[in-house]
């Protein structure tokens, strides 16, 4: 049952205890963009692409993991969060090699789709360029780090939901990689399952099927899963 | 050991230091160490060892930059500084002042500024006691605020009483300590931790280090303190690994004071018991940050989460935990020995206390100095001997996280908010000095380049956006920017204050915004003629280096 | 009357791929020529890039020192420069090679000595999108760009005149 109210863009919003901002928008159809977030996942607040402000406070938050509270005043929309979130997007378009013409996943890709949303049509900041390396080593699947943008849904998916925590971060700042195991190719790796969740929570072209022209993602509901887990059900 | 034996042991120390007539020190700290100072110490002992002068190693003196250095303590003289000492020079020094001479080689004048104008309260027993000893300690009162505060006061008038003092964490952000303990102390859960944040890691900053190598037993002491206030029975010391000395120091700390039953099951007699581990870092500044470092002390990757909730409320293990930081910890005893009213009434109003600074760059001397909050910047140089190389231009302050204060406010009294006013920050206290034949962008790229090097890498803001003001940097400092990338670099700047994750990213671009802010003209002259105002370009290590 | 439009269309590295995209415009570019002059193009025999052009589309990155030099030329004689496609707008495919590197690509591309002659305009050190190198007014992503959305460019800056 709703327990609080708040409001957000200047409407009356329902939230339950301990729901995030974003959900209490989201169940009354007020869309924030997001990137690193996946429903079914533990947020991490890792993009910043879905902050937004709160009334009394100095700086906008991210609505993926800040409680809804009651009275709070919420803006999703506004030109400073707008700017903020086309430069995050610029800003991770610039990182690394994200060559959306030869890409598997373009026209189906989170980031390509979300830089359009914002309206980004060319990136003013310089190309880091860095030399990333491809991991075809796994039967089925590959990883090109070329196009990760480090948001970590492939790690939260393969820990919180599969349970083998393959994959982790390695590095750090802007030599951050995603491992698997420890830095060993993902063929070699004694804990990957093959079940593919990385793959599809992978909003890029990072995490793709080999062979398959164009990667399918999102097929599997992993909200659904989350809540069979807990039933213990299969 | 129980209270009365304590009494009685410190009792004897303080006997035996008196007997000993002349005192003879040399700073063991590791800059003096580095300076040769061990083989002083072993010329000595070997020299005067057997005498009735008491020779030992001790703890910080101050200023760092002159080591190795020595004094003299007799009862009733003033204590003679010596400076730059070798062994030869050492046993004439101490052979002069037996003779009666207290002007042997080496001597500092006895009006000295950078030891005779501190305040020491966090450092007052730092070169007076021998670190790597107990009954050193116990001889200038160490502990005996511990049985004070545990034999006298309930854990609510502990927490009253460092609430009344206004004492405020030391760390660099200034939150009220006594709110913080009573926070915790409130909090529900039997089980809460103490934590010291050692992980001293600004570029110019060794402040903390400086404690923890000269007097481990106050930080220990401190925190045993705050364990009793909140009620923990298990704290950790994260030390940075590039602290190896201050580790090895404070586990043997550690282990003297289990010993003498001052730390581990029943101290004192009493029923309150604490466990302290040391935990080492392994080279990451964002473990600085207090989620940061508390998931490397679990073992996991050091990197931020999200606050709220603070580790207060959701701390180590998902447990209520007080954190602080060394210097913060460092005031606790002689705030509950003198009583609040005391701590007050150093400092100014609203700064309670003092602030220890590690002063370096451009200046004559470069050291530790503690001074009562307040206290002019202007007298901080003065105390180090002023500038050197040229002119006063610039002191940074908080490190890669602060901004400079330029010369015109020179007179600004160093407290939380007059430094917040100027756009830098309190810091933990380290306070790099700057002539004027420093380039300015140049020093903004030294600590964006650091910055982008330590960002953990978890939130784009941080992670991306000082990839690109380093790049930014280097083509301002390089001759190849145009007034537009200027405001991309403000832009930038302005986004990573805003929507970084922790205060890593947030506070990164201070070092860029602070000298724009004061030294925007540098900037531009970069850009708009290709020249470096102060010929920095003229350094061949220097980015700016071959500009037309 | 209203003034006819002065329109040139260029090349630097790209693979032409842009240039078709306008080519498929089909029937549209009778009706787009009603109102243009194509007064530059690789499309059209014309040597020299000429003064006073109203608008230029610019297909492909700037990869070597002759495309440096022609999109300073384009900025200079032109009003309004878009960007056409991916390869001006972000270096795209031509840019593949900077995380090699200059030295590195040219060993792999001819790995025997004499296979690469510098008779050729010299490779820059990377390549970069156009507007890191001149001002760029409008830009038109995609690999290729869709022929309406040129169109429509073209469309949105016909009416303005």
């Amino acid at each position: 049952m709703p327990r609080l109210t708040l409001t957000i863009d200047g409407r009356a919003v329902r939230a339950g205890r301990g729901q995030t901002i974003l959900q209490a928008a989201r169940s009354h159809g007020i869309a924030i963009p997001t990137l690193c977030n996946l429903e079914g996942l533990t947020p991490l607040g890792g993009c910043r692409v879905c902050i937004v402000e709160v009334e009394g406070r100095p700086r906008p938050v991210p609505s993926c993991t800040t409680r809804a509270e009651q009275g709070m005043v919420v803006t999703t929309d506004s030109e400073r969060l707008a700017a903020a979130r086309r430069m995050i997007v610029e800003l991770l378009l610039a990182e690394r090699n994200h060559t959306c013409a030869v890409c598997v996943m373009n026209g189906n890709c989170e980031l390509q789709t979300l830089a359009t949303y914002l309206g980004i049509d060319h990136v003013r900041y310089g190309f880091i360029s860095p030399l990333a390396s491809v991991d075809i080593s796994h039967e089925r699947f590959g990883m090109d780090h070329n196009r990760c943008i480090l948001c970590r849904r492939c790690v939260r998916v393969c820990n919180e939901i599969e349970g083998a925590h393959t994959w982790d971060v390695g590095g750090r700042g802007a030599a951050s990689r995603i491992i698997s195991d420890l830095a060993e190719p993902w063929g070699e790796s004694a804990t990957c399952t093959g079940c593919g969740k990385c793959v599809q929570a992978c909003p890029t072209g990072a995490l793709f099927e080999k062979g398959a022209v164009a990667t399918r993602k999102g097929t599997i509901c992993l909200e659904r899963l989350v809540e069979w887990r807990k039933r213990g059900e299969p | 050991m129980r209270s009365a034996e304590l009494l009685d042991r410190m009792k004897k120390a303080r006997e035996m230091l008196a007997a000993a007539g002349t005192r003879v020190s040399v700073c063991m700290g590791s800059p003096c160490i580095a300076a040769g100072a061990e083989a002083v110490l072993r010329e000595l002992r070997a020299m005067y060892g057997g005498q009735a002068i008491h020779v030992t190693g001790s703890g910080c003196m101050g200023p760092c930059g002159r080591g190795p250095l020595l004094r003299i303590d007799r009862n009733g003289e003033p204590t003679a500084f010596y400076e730059k000492m070798t062994p030869a020079d050492a046993c004439a020094a101490v052979g002069a002042y037996l003779d009666g001479n207290a002007n042997g080689p080496g001597r500092l004048a006895p009006d000295f500024p950078f030891i005779a104008r501190q305040t020491r309260v966090v450092l007052a027993n730092c070169g007076t006691c021998d670190p790597e000893s107990l009954e050193s300690a116990l001889a200038v009162g160490g502990w005996s605020a511990l049985a004070q505060a545990i034999v006298h006061l309930t854990p609510e008038e502990v927490c009253a009483e460092v609430s009344a003092s206004g004492l405020r964490g030391r760390g660099g952000a200034g939150f009220p300590t006594g709110l913080k303990w009573t926070t915790v102390a409130k909090a529900q859960g039997t089980q809460k931790y103490v934590i010291c944040n050692a992980d001293e890691g600004d570029p110019g900053a060794f402040m903390d280090r400086t404690l923890m190598e000269s007097d481990p037993h106050r930080l220990l002491e401190g925190m045993a303190i705050a364990a009793y206030a909140v009620g923990a029975e298990v704290g950790f010391v994260y030390v940075r690994g590039e602290y190896p000395l201050a580790a090895a120091r404070l586990r043997r700390a550690i282990a003297e004071a289990e010993q003498a039953g001052l730390l581990g099951r029943r101290i004192l007699g009493r029923g309150f018991s604490l466990t302290i581990r040391v935990r080492i870092g392994a080279g990451a500044f964002v473990c600085g940050e207090e989620t940061a470092l508390m998931a490397s002390i679990m073992g996991r990757r050091g990197q931020p989460v999200i606050r709220p909730p603070y580790p207060a409320q959701h701390g180590l293990w998902g447990r209520s935990t007080l954190i602080n930081n060394v210097e913060t910890y460092g005031c606790i005893a002689p705030l509950i020995r003198n009583g609040s009213a005391w701590f007050k009434a150093i400092g100014s109003p609203g700064n309670s206390g003092t602030k220890v600074f590690s002063i370096s760059g451009d200046v004559d001397t470069v050291g530790v100095l503690e001074v009562a909050l307040g206290t002019p910047l202007r007298h901080l140089v003065e105390m180090a001997g002023g500038v050197t190389g040229g002119t006063f231009k610039a002191a940074q302050t908080g490190g890669a996280s602060g901004g400079c204060i330029p010369e015109g406010h020179l007179d600004t009294p160093v407290d939380y908010e007059s430094l917040t006013a100027l756009g830098s920050i309190m810091g933990s206290g380290g306070m790099i000095v700057m002539n004027d034949q420093r380039c300015m962008p140049d020093v903004a790229r030294f600590f964006m380049n650091f910055c982008q090097d330590e960002s953990c890498g978890k939130c784009a803001p941080c992670r991306a956006g000082t990839q690109q003001v380093s790049r930014l940097l280097e083509r301002i400092c390089g001759g190849d920017a145009d007034l537009a990338d200027l405001d991309r670099l403000e832009e930038l700047c302005l986004l990573m204050r805003d929507a970084s994750l922790c205060g890593l990213g947030m506070a990164a671009p201070n070092p860029v915004l602070g000298t724009l802010r004061w030294f925007r003209e540098e900037y531009e002259a970069h850009i708009r003629g290709g020249r470096c105002p102060s010929n920095v370009c003229e350094r061949e290590d220097s980015p700016c280096h071959g500009l037309p | 009357m209203k003034q006819r439009i002065r329109l040139a269309t260029a090349w630097l590295s790209g693979c032409s791929g842009c240039h078709m995209g306008l080519l498929n415009l089909h029937a549209g570019l009778l009706e787009l020529f009603e109102r243009c002059d194509l007064v530059y193009s690789p499309l059209a025999d014309i040597k020299q890039y000429p003064h006073g052009v109203d608008l230029c589309l610019v297909e492909g990155a700037v990869g070597s020192g002759d495309n440096r030099e022609m999109a300073e030329v384009i900025r200079e004689r032109t009003a309004f420069v878009v960007s056409l496609g991916d390869c001006a707008v972000n270096g795209n495919v031509a840019a593949l090679r900077n995380p090699r590197g200059k030295a590195a690509t040219l060993n792999r591309v001819y790995p025997q000595p004499g296979g690469f002659t510098p008779d050729v305009p010299a490779l820059g050190e990377i390549v970069l999108p156009l507007h890191h190198v001149i001002a760029v007014d409008a830009f038109i992503p995609g690999c290729p760009p869709a022929p309406d959305a040129i169109g429509q460019a073209i469309q949105r800056f016909v009416t303005r005149m």
